[in-house]
């Protein structure tokens, strides 16, 4: 993260001369500024970082995207459409250049896949290429196919040329909803599909779009893909539970639960595990950011129903909705009292010092006791001899 | 002896010695072990189902009106709304403890590991405490088997809290009109047919209530089968239609806790780590109770020998009186001064 | 009859003073632990729910109160008249140990207030050693009183109650021997419960007969230590003669208890325990240590002789069996849980205000009653020492 700790840069000077004229298809250097920080900030990294973001963003060579669509249900582009700050739009026109969309591109058919391998072939070794759903294996690959080539054909194809990889979305990531059991299909994740180049997995169901973009915009600043943990996903946003972030866990560790939909409980807002959360063992930032920009508890629990764990492999489309999930506790919290914790009041100042006290009365009146019973023998034998 | 009658002093203290034979063998002295009664209820709590969420803890203290329990090195920023008890109190009737071992990394693991345990009274079948409550305040309900408390007949001499194999009655000592505190099983809300408060909240089926019957089976089952098997765990009562937990069985230490325990208990323990770790006290199978009893009646019962010693002493007193007072008077003490 | 006679000493004296003050000090605490409860002056806890003040103030006090006791056996029972002149002084020290040390038990009691419960036959738990001890104990005090009683009718006439008395003393004295064999011998049972929360080096089947046995030893003690620090102290005829006779039999029987007790030890093999370097061995070993050097004492001719080292072994026995009586209720006990304790300033000043105040009581009484025997006024006295 050496990058973003470079103080070279400055915020206030980086605005410029003319910081609200509108320069950037409807934003000003200060709005794209601003756009940029807060997407820094997402990433937990600093200002200068989201300067620098907006330098790479506004380049002028915008980098080209090659996204292509596998088994899906278009469901993690729609949930990019509703990205607000900045939107679809600003990203599409001036951050970059999307060549290739299945589903926004305005082209068809034929027309469509030239204009594509003409791009792939000039922005060679250059493009970024984002892949959306699953990847079926089974059976060379026939139960997707677009153009006449099965998808595994083209995800090769396009990844040969791509800088980078990103899958977008659970099924892209690991397989997705088709690759529930029995996986008839033999629906694999895009990294399973390429195993010699990484992946940056953007796991979720769909995932949130911020999640999506700060990583693009971290790929474009700094040349290398954010901190990922083992299965390739950003930590900044798969780093921690969401056990750990809920909102109600307070009511978890009170034992303040819902029992059923619309009882008192869930009424109330209380903890959603018996009904099935499987929070405790899901890592993802739903709680933190919300979906839609419409403000707080914009996100399943928020709304009342348990999380499924859409971006887990074990949890999503395996666990039944309603099970149990298991709490990945990491350790116990340090307040839980311990088994063999030592208790109860040892020896105190004042008490030894009464003891001693005491106890030296005792010696000392005992002693004097004794000198006298010798004193005593000696100067009264008679009266002792009279006794019998 | 002087010149006492050798005859009548073996008779008196013939008669002073009759009852008092003492015993050669413990268990020959101790009386009968209690029985399980017939309707007997208990609980079933396996430490590794636990997640340690202190619902139960919560859910107790809400069902029976008990305060927050504030620790004396927290009570600078807990303001009084935030229960954290570190132990069995006068407040508080069931606690949640952890074992931790070097990098407690793992759930239920001996080394380098963690569990959870629930600490609360055991309802033992030969109960302790009622053998040596003087006034009757801890009493075994012949049907179900809970023992309960009742403060108005309680002196506070805590014989029970020094006699309990398990450290589980509490005398509140910072209340000067302080009583005892244990669990009582929420008798308040099983005679209306309810579930304890504990094993209703539990969400994981950890603590599981139900007839002590079918959680001897229930544990049974639990033990017999291979670790990783998928498993419903019941939750609530056992025989309930709750959803179960459903998870896989995980590698049990051997043995069910509280089975034999002083004579066996109604609350039992299953567990992924051996039992003295989890600090349940390693106990014989010989009821305290038993063996207390068994000696206080071999030398009192029906008071046979006190009274026999009784009429020994008063006859040999009342021979020998009139001798050892008249033996001070001057004349008799010859030159004694 | 006899030739006892109020001592002629100030009631007023530097000793009574300070022990009447130290009463006071117990006094104020027992105020204290009344309207803050046992928390705010002991350092009980629930490990160590009985602390000093049952192990000292009860059951070592009513042990050191059975001299009244030993004295009946031997005088009443066994018709040694000649020990006659030390009855008095014994019953008032009995006397004392155990109206205070019922006492105590009521300061220590939770539920003070509904002591009285102990006495209605609806809640009366006959299984319960400490059903027996409370009723056996609160029945001894008053047969003690009665016992006493004449050492008051000398002081103030009441004709009717001496005729009673006379005519029926020879009951209450056989109680006066039958009821400590009781509740002494239950105090050891009320041990048997604790199993194994007390050190197999004193938890035995044999508790009941070993702390009989000891009380009776520690009955004797007293007297011995009694008559010789009276008459030291006021210088009085030594009953040396008189208490030599009795201390070969004291003697055997303190060989009996230990051949008793190390049969026992040697039979469940737990002398290992006594090697174990902690603190429970240390106190067993200086436990033994008195009981066998005051054996010692007794069995030799020299140390019969001897009027210190009769002393000594008489002191020796008291705290060989006030440490006994320790071990089995405190030091020897392996709680539950992991728990220490050690009494608290305000506990021991409690317990030492009871022990001062059943120190002034006595000399109070053995001043204002006939109890000590006197000499006759023609033989030669020792010159009075310092009065106390």
């Amino acid at each position: 993260m050496d990058a973003t700790s470079n103080s070279a840069i400055d915020y206030g000077a980086s605005l410029g001369p003319n910081p609200d004229e509108t320069v950037y298809g409807g934003l000003s250097r200060r709005q794209m500024l601003q756009f940029c920080a807060g997407i820094a900030t997402t990433m937990g990294l600093s200002s200068a970082a989201g300067v620098r973001m907006a330098e790479a963003a506004i380049a002028p060579a915008r980098p080209p995207v090659i996204w292509l669509h596998g088994q899906e249900c278009t469901g993690c582009t729609e949930s990019l459409l509703r990205s607000y700050h900045p939107t679809l739009e600003s990203i599409l026109l001036d951050v970059i250049s999307l060549d290739y969309h299945d589903t926004l591109c305005i082209g068809a058919g034929k027309q469509a896949l030239d204009y594509k391998h003409a791009m792939m072939e000039k922005n060679k070794g250059k493009y970024v290429l984002v892949t959306e759903g699953g990847t079926p294996m089974k059976d060379g690959g026939i139960y997707c196919k677009v153009g006449g080539k099965t998808q595994v054909e083209l995800v090769r194809e396009a990844a040969e040329g791509a800088a980078a990889v990103i899958a977008i979305g659970s099924c892209a990531s690991w397989g997705g909803i088709q690759s529930a059991d029995p996986n008839p299909t033999g629906a694999v994740g895009t990294q399973t599909v390429i195993p010699g180049k990484l992946v940056i997995n953007i796991p979720g169901c769909p995932p949130n779009p911020y999640n999506f973009l700060s990583t693009v915009l971290y790929l474009l600043t700094f040349g290398r893909p954010p901190e990922l943990d083992q299965q390739n996903r950003p930590k900044f946003a798969y780093g921690r539970l969401i056990h750990e972030n809920c909102e109600r866990r307070p009511h978890f560790d009170a034992g303040r639960f819902a029992l059923e939909f619309g009882d008192e409980g869930h009424r109330q807002g209380f903890c959603l595990y018996k009904i099935g959360c499987k929070g405790p063992e899901t890592y993802a930032n739903c709680p933190s950011i919300g979906f839609g920009d419409v403000g707080f508890g914009s996100w399943p629990v928020g709304t009342g129903h348990p999380c499924f764990g859409c971006v887990e492999k074990e949890t999503a489309f395996r666990k039944p909705l309603h099970a149990l999930s298991t709490v990945k506790t990491l350790t116990p919290p340090t307040a839980f009292p311990q088994v063999d914790a030592e208790k109860g009041q040892g020896i105190s100042a004042g008490a030894a010092a009464a003891v001693g006290v005491v106890g030296g009365i005792v010696v000392g009146a005992g002693a004097m006791l004794l000198k006298q019973m010798g004193e005593d023998k000696k100067s009264a034998p008679d009266s002792t001899k009279e006794r019998t | 002896m002087t010149d006492v009658d050798r005859r009548d002093f073996l008779i008196g203290a013939g008669f002073a010695t009759a009852g008092t034979a003492v015993p050669t063998e413990a268990s020959a002295i101790a009386r009968p072990p209690k029985e399980m009664p017939p309707q007997a209820v208990g609980m079933l709590y396996d430490s590794t189902l636990c997640i340690g969420c202190k619902a139960c803890v919560a859910a107790c203290k809400a069902a029976n009106n008990m305060p927050a329990d504030i620790p004396e090195h927290l009570s600078g920023w807990n303001e009084g709304t935030w229960d954290s008890a570190e132990d069995l109190s006068g407040r508080t009737l069931n606690v949640i403890k952890v074992y931790r071992n070097g990098t407690v990394e793992q759930k239920d693991r001996e080394t380098d590991g963690y569990a959870f345990v629930k600490r609360h009274c055991l309802h033992c079948v030969d109960p302790s405490c009622v053998s040596v409550c003087p006034v009757s305040a801890m009493r075994k309900d012949p049907t179900t088997g809970i023992v309960t408390y009742n403060a108005d007949a309680c002196i506070g001499c805590r014989y029970c809290v020094y006699g309990c194999p398990f450290g589980v009655p509490q005398f509140d000592l910072n209340n000067p009109f302080g009583k005892i505190a244990k669990c009582q099983f929420c008798s308040h809300l099983q005679k209306d047919g309810k579930v304890p408060a504990c094993c209703d909240v539990c969400p994981t089926g950890a603590s599981l209530f139900g007839t002590v019957k079918d959680l001897e089976q229930e544990a049974a089952r639990r033990l017999a089968a291979p670790a990783g098997t998928p498993y419903q765990f019941p939750r609530g009562r056992l025989g309930d239609n709750r959803p179960p937990n459903v998870a896989t069985i995980p590698s049990y230490t051997k043995g069910i806790y509280g089975e034999h325990e002083a004579g066996g208990t109604q609350v039992r323990y299953l567990a992924g780590v051996p039992f003295p770790k989890l600090g349940l006290p390693t106990v014989g199978p010989q009821s305290p109770a038993s063996l207390a009893e068994g000696v206080q009646h071999t030398i009192y019962h029906w008071l046979i020998a006190p009274l026999v010693a009784f009429v020994g002493l008063a006859f040999l007193t009342r021979r020998n009186a009139p001798r050892a007072d008249a033996d001070d008077t001057p004349k008799s003490r010859g030159g004694r001064s | 009859m006899s030739i006892a006679a109020p001592l002629r000493r100030n009631l007023i004296t530097p000793t009574t003073l300070v022990l009447a003050a130290l009463a006071v000090i117990g006094f104020f605490f027992i105020g204290v632990r009344l309207i803050y409860g046992l928390g705010a002056v002991t350092n009980l806890n629930s490990g160590y729910s009985w602390g000093i003040w049952v192990a000292i103030d009860i059951f070592i006090g009513t042990a050191l109160g059975c001299g009244g006791f030993s004295m009946a056996i031997l005088v009443y029972i066994f018709n040694r008249g000649e020990y006659h002149p030390l009855v008095r002084p014994a019953l008032l020290g009995g006397l004392f140990g155990y109206t205070l040390g019922g006492m105590a038990a009521f300061t220590d009691l939770g539920r003070y207030w509904q002591a009285y419960n102990i006495l209605l036959p609806w809640y009366w738990q006959p299984n319960s050693v400490m059903f027996e001890i409370a009723l056996c104990l609160l029945a001894y005090t008053g047969v003690a009183w009665i016992e006493f009683a004449p050492v008051f009718l000398e002081r103030w006439r009441f004709p009717a109650i001496k005729r009673f008395l006379d005519r029926w003393m020879f009951v209450f004295i056989a109680l006066g021997v039958l009821l400590p064999l009781m509740h002494q011998s239950s105090f050891g049972s009320a041990v048997l419960v604790m199993g194994t929360k007390l050190s197999p080096l004193w938890f035995t089947v044999w508790l009941p007969l070993l702390f009989v046995v000891s009380a009776i030893l520690m009955g004797y003690g007293v007297v011995m230590f009694e008559a010789t620090v009276v008459a030291n102290s006021f210088g009085l005829p030594s009953e040396h003669a008189l208490i030599s006779k009795l201390s070969r039999v004291v003697g055997w029987v303190t060989v009996g208890w230990l051949v008793i007790r190390w049969a026992d030890l040697l039979d469940r093999g737990v002398v290992s325990l006594a090697f174990a370097g902690d603190l429970k061995s240390w106190t067993f070993w200086i436990e033994n240590a008195l009981f066998v050097g005051a054996a010692v004492v007794y069995l030799t001719p020299a140390g019969r002789a001897s009027q210190r080292a009769s002393f000594l072994g008489a002191v020796a026995l008291l705290a060989a069996g006030a440490l006994y009586r320790l071990d089995a209720l405190i030091i020897g006990l392996r709680p539950v849980g992991n728990w220490i304790y050690f009494p608290s300033l305000p506990e021991l000043m409690v317990t030492i205000g009871i022990i001062a105040l059943e120190i002034l009581l006595y000399l109070v009484f053995i001043k204002m009653f006939a109890v000590l025997p006197v000499v006759e006024a023609s033989s030669p006295r020792p010159a009075d020492r310092r009065l106390p």
